[in-house]
């Protein structure tokens, strides 16, 4: 994984944990790596990696099994779906119309772009 | 538990290597001494370890001088240029050797690191390389577990990939024991995330003991026309500045409040923060 600047490393972290969540690369009530796994394997601060953890933890999306280690909530997928399609907006749609303004491009010809992205001209 | 640096001078002749330099390297943490060459760093590191005398002051491992104290010094591993053993003495030898001045080392271990770094234990210690008498030191001090591990360079010499495996063997060992490391390097970029706090030395006075996150997200480059660059730059406290043509990059200290549209920010990692410091203390 590259870190890049101007994000804290434990928000970088957290947001490829929950990358996994949602790809299912961590299926929920599996086990997530250990705080030394993703240490040793990021080459970052254990301290770092608890901090990007907790926030997991705390948002509910992992939870922790005593001398076992850390899973993933059930639910935790769906939870995640809908905080992200409530950040959508700001996310994604803001800032593109901001670019499309930029490069002057018309309401209609951007509605016709995400009309044809839609269609499958892209991914 | 900590080790203590209580107003310390160290001159050589003329010259004074550090100025009253008073700090604590907290147990349990990982540190990243930084500095150009002749900052200081391995002066300090070498008087913590006691293998050099302060001119003044005093410096206390887990409240003990370490200076002629054994069992100080056995909880405390020093990495550096310096090759302590005998210089026509076998590698194998030298782990056999180690044993009886770490009570923690461990000899198996030593032989299996130095297996899966490809060094040759029948080699005599001045016939490795540079990289491998780098390798040599590090696998001395990864299995000498002792609660301090001090290292200077560490990976001076060493490839890329040797490099990666010895970041996370050091990882490894830090999980393991919850040790305290202080090491100094010139790749800052490559260690700056495994660093919690770092210390940066400048002509012999700590200059700055924060934690990286902090050292970073204090400071950010702005980039944009050189025109609208310098009026956002008025009054602002600047570390250094480049132009290429018309188009101006700063970094800067403290919060970018409001910026003009037609600027860019970006965030700064602890090598480019170490950079535009130094050219900022250079001018002064």
């Amino acid at each position: 994984m590259e870190f890049n600047e101007g994000k804290p490393i434990f928000l970088q972290l957290a947001q490829q944990l929950e990358e996994g969540i949602l790809s299912g690369a961590y299926p929920e009530e599996g086990q997530v790596p250990s705080i030394t796994e993703y240490s040793v394997t990021y080459k970052i601060n254990p301290a770092t990696a608890l901090k990007g953890i907790s926030l997991l933890v705390d948002a509910g999306l992992l939870y922790k099994k005593r001398g076992v280690g850390m899973f993933v909530a059930s639910g935790a997928r769906e939870k995640l779906r809908g905080q992200r399609r409530e950040r959508f907006f700001e996310d994604f749609v803001q800032s593109m119309v901001h670019e499309a303004r930029q490069l002057g491009l018309t309401e209609t010809e951007l509605v016709r772009m995400v009309e044809r992205g839609f269609d499958g001209d892209v991914d | 538990m900590s080790i203590e640096i209580k107003n310390v001078s160290k001159r050589f002749g003329e010259t004074e290597a550090l100025k009253d330099v008073s700090m604590t390297f907290e147990s349990g943490k990982i540190y990243g001494l930084l500095g150009n060459n002749g900052a200081g760093k391995s002066t300090l590191m070498n008087l913590i370890s006691g293998r050099m005398f302060p001119t003044a002051g005093e410096l206390l491992v887990d409240g003990e001088r370490a200076t002629e104290n054994d069992r100080a010094l056995g909880r405390l591993f020093l990495m550096s240029e310096a090759n302590l053993f005998p210089e026509d003495m076998r590698v194998k030898t030298a782990f056999d050797w180690a044993a009886r001045f770490y009570p923690g080392f461990d000899g198996a271990e030593a032989v299996e690191l130095a297996e899966r770094f490809d060094l040759n234990q029948k080699s005599k210690i001045n016939k490795l390389s540079t990289g491998y008498g780098s390798i040599f030191k590090l696998v001395l001090a990864l299995a000498a577990n002792t609660p301090y591990l001090l290292l200077d360079e560490p990976v001076l010499g060493l490839d890329a990939q040797h490099r990666e495996m010895f970041y996370k063997l050091l990882l490894e060992k830090y999980a393991a024991n919850n040790c305290t490391v202080v090491f100094s390097t010139h790749l800052i970029y490559e260690a700056a995330y495994m660093v919690e706090r770092a210390v940066i030395l400048r002509k012999g006075r700590v200059l700055k003991d924060a934690p990286v996150e902090e050292l970073t997200a204090g400071a950010f480059t702005v980039s944009g026309p050189a025109e609208i660059v310098d009026a956002y730059l008025a009054g602002r406290p600047v570390l250094n500045e480049t132009a290429i043509g018309g188009l101006k990059t700063a970094a800067v200290e403290g919060e970018a409040g409001n910026v003009p549209e037609s600027l860019e920010i970006t965030g700064l990692n602890l090598q480019d923060y170490f950079i535009a410091l130094m050219e900022k203390e250079d001018r002064v």
